[in-house]
């Protein structure tokens, strides 16, 4: 019977994938041959509207890049612009970025967790993931005033301050949420129904992630150390972390590094409310930008770059963003060559897809 | 065959105690904090139609008339940033916590008539 | 807060392909190839990193000009080449995966080839309101 191949096809729309993504799967029995990805239902030409927008309203359209990442596609989007004009920030509004950012990172990991145990059969645990997220999505409401678009970061700064009264509450609450989380870390790293559904599936080896361009937790689970928070933006060089790595390769690694990194952030973040300097949040913006710059910043789904382009005028020449998705993409066809028809699912949400982020 | 634990029952005999963690919507109102960006309100008395906050928009969606002393919003293009509130030079404007209510078709525009100017110094 | 450095080195179309696999030998991975358009000419930026040093080889080619693929050496790459293409309508030669255009769909082809208009206005109001009744907006 070896030998008759049947293409599948996978997407866009199928129950486990919240946005459209198309895989050719070529099948032999029910194992996976190879897997030819199509994206391209949702391209917006986000970037082409630099052209017609104001360099300081465009932070607006960064932060619609995506719905999960939204902090930190604006923070760096901002980061890039101040960085070509040599605007200093204070040091407050770098610590508040760096709040904010781990919010959106424990948030997106949680969501993450959440889909992902759907997307193995685990109710149960999903609807426990996203009570969690829920508290987190709070404290961002509580102090930017959106939910998910938080529309607080700024060029030359951010825009709202945060109380010393409210930075103490924070810090205790995060404590809570990261008892919650570690409860529920123990279901994934120990429940038999998880290990049975992603231990040893979708292996990537340490060689073909690097090469292929893995970032983020994709990367990490393969033993790959690419942390770009390690590159200092923001206040990061100020805080006490280490990339979480697993050597795995295999889909329990990937859970397990975003499980170990909310837990990372929860502890990054009553870090920096502990070190938070006072003084300014912001600072005046005068002129326009000339110059160009690679602006990198590390997202919930790995390293995120803004390439932008000035040319002394109000309107940026252009933006460039490479979000973690698109690059993600070769490590998955590679991942899934060789996989069992029913693990598809399972395998194409370790990566974290975010296809709206990809086409912008 | 690794072996079946059950981690998930701790978690079963809290939520038991504790009740839903959901709210029943809309019966129940939505949460809402005093930050939350529900919609823009405007003190029109107080505005002096300088046309700043629909200069600084986004999104494009104020419009404002010295003529007709008319302040417009469209509420399907209003992204509720808060820039407007930030650039208005008589603080007139403000972003209330009060989210509005949904509507099944646009378009859903605001329009505020402000006073008649205080009639000049009459000579007699 | 620490600001990055900004390396990129100029090199032309022949010496790309040299050039890419001098970084490949060297371990670096490829992060991203970026296309600008710059009045007549494309900028190409193709983006390395080795243990948090970012390096950027710059390719500035004209409007009639194909490029070589990078995919025998990256083979992560056709997944930027096909972006370059679709959105450019920049010819890539020799992609290991070749979408033939499709991997994004857009209405109009090549939606980026053209060069930026020079100067951007902001719609009179009149002619919004015209726009928004005739439903030309978005």
């Amino acid at each position: 019977m070896t030998g008759r191949r049947t293409v599948v096809p996978f997407g866009p729309q199928h129950p486990v994938l919240p946005e459209p993504i198309h895989l050719d799967l070529v099948i032999e029995d029910e194992k996976v041959i190879e897997a030819i990805p199509s994206i391209g239902y949702v391209h917006r030409g986000l970037e082409k509207l630099v052209e017609k927008k104001d360099y300081k309203n465009y932070v607006y359209i960064a932060e619609r890049i995506c719905g999960i990442c939204s902090f930190i596609h604006s923070l760096g989007y901002c980061q890039g612009v101040e960085n070509i004009m040599g605007v200093e920030v204070p040091e407050r509004a770098h610590y508040l970025r760096t709040i904010w950012s781990e919010y959106s990172r424990m948030h997106s990991h949680l969501l993450w967790m959440g889909l992902f145990a759907d997307a193995m059969g685990f109710e149960n645990l999903f609807m426990n993931c996203w009570r969690i997220r829920e508290q987190v999505l709070d404290m961002m409401e509580e102090t930017t005033g959106g939910r998910v678009i938080q529309g607080s970061c700024k060029v030359g700064g951010v825009r709202k301050d945060i109380s010393v009264a409210k930075l103490k509450e924070m810090s205790e609450r995060i404590e809570k949420t990261k008892a919650d989380v570690e409860e529920i870390n123990h279901v994934f790293f120990d429940d038999s129904t998880v290990i049975h559904r992603t231990k040893g599936i979708g292996y990537l080896s340490k060689d073909d992630a690097y090469h292929l361009g893995a970032v983020g937790p994709t990367a990490r689970g393969c033993g790959v150390a690419i942390d770009i928070r390690k590159t200092g933006y923001a206040a990061y060089p100020e805080l006490d972390f280490e990339p979480v790595v697993e050597s795995g390769g295999d889909c329990y690694s990937r859970c397990m590094v975003r499980a170990k990194e909310v837990v990372q952030s929860a502890d990054l973040i009553r870090q920096a409310i502990e070190k938070i300097p006072g003084g300014d949040i912001d600072v005046k913006v005068k002129g326009n930008p000339e110059g160009e710059y690679f602006s990198r910043v590390e997202q919930p789904r790995g390293e995120c770059i803004h390439y932008l382009k000035g040319n002394g005028k109000k309107f940026l020449v252009r933006e460039r963003v490479r979000t973690p998705t698109l690059t993600n993409i070769p490590p998955l066809v590679r991942m899934l060559a060789g996989c069992e028809m029913a693990d598809v699912p399972v395998i194409v949400l370790t990566i974290d897809p975010c296809i709206g982020c990809a086409e912008r | 065959m690794g072996k079946i634990t059950f981690t998930m029952s701790k978690r079963i005999l809290k939520s038991l105690a504790s009740g839903p963690a959901t709210l029943r919507y809309p019966h129940e109102p939505a949460k809402r904090y005093e930050a939350s960006r529900g919609h823009i309100e405007i003190n029109i008395d107080d505005c002096i139609y300088c046309g700043l906050c629909s200069k600084n928009c986004p999104a494009d969606a104020i419009e404002v008339s010295k003529d007709d002393r008319t302040w417009e919003i469209d509420r399907f293009r209003c992204i509720i940033c808060n820039s407007c509130v930030e650039a208005c030079p008589k603080d007139c404007l403000s972003t209330s916590n009060v989210y509005l209510e949904p509507v099944f078709s646009g378009p859903l525009k605001d329009r505020s008539v402000g006073p008649e100017p205080e009639p000049e110094v009459k000579e007699e | 807060m620490t600001i990055e450095e900004q390396l990129i080195t100029e090199i032309t179309v022949e010496s790309l392909l040299e050039e890419v696999k001098t970084k490949s030998d060297a371990g670096y991975r490829l992060v991203q190839i970026g296309c600008t358009r710059i009045e007549d000419a494309f900028e190409i930026n193709y983006s390395f990193e080795k243990d948090y040093r970012f390096e950027n080889l710059r390719v500035t080619i004209g409007e009639d000009v194909r490029m070589p693929s990078i995919s025998d050496i990256y083979w992560g790459s056709f997944i930027y080449e096909n972006e370059m293409h679709d959105l450019y309508g920049i010819g890539v030669d020799g992609m290991n995966i070749d979408f033939n255009g499709y991997l994004f769909k857009t209405s109009i082809p090549h939606p980026f080839r053209d060069a930026p208009a020079v100067t951007v206005k902001k719609v009179p109001k009149k002619m919004d309101e015209e726009n928004k009744t005739s439903g030309g907006e978005e």
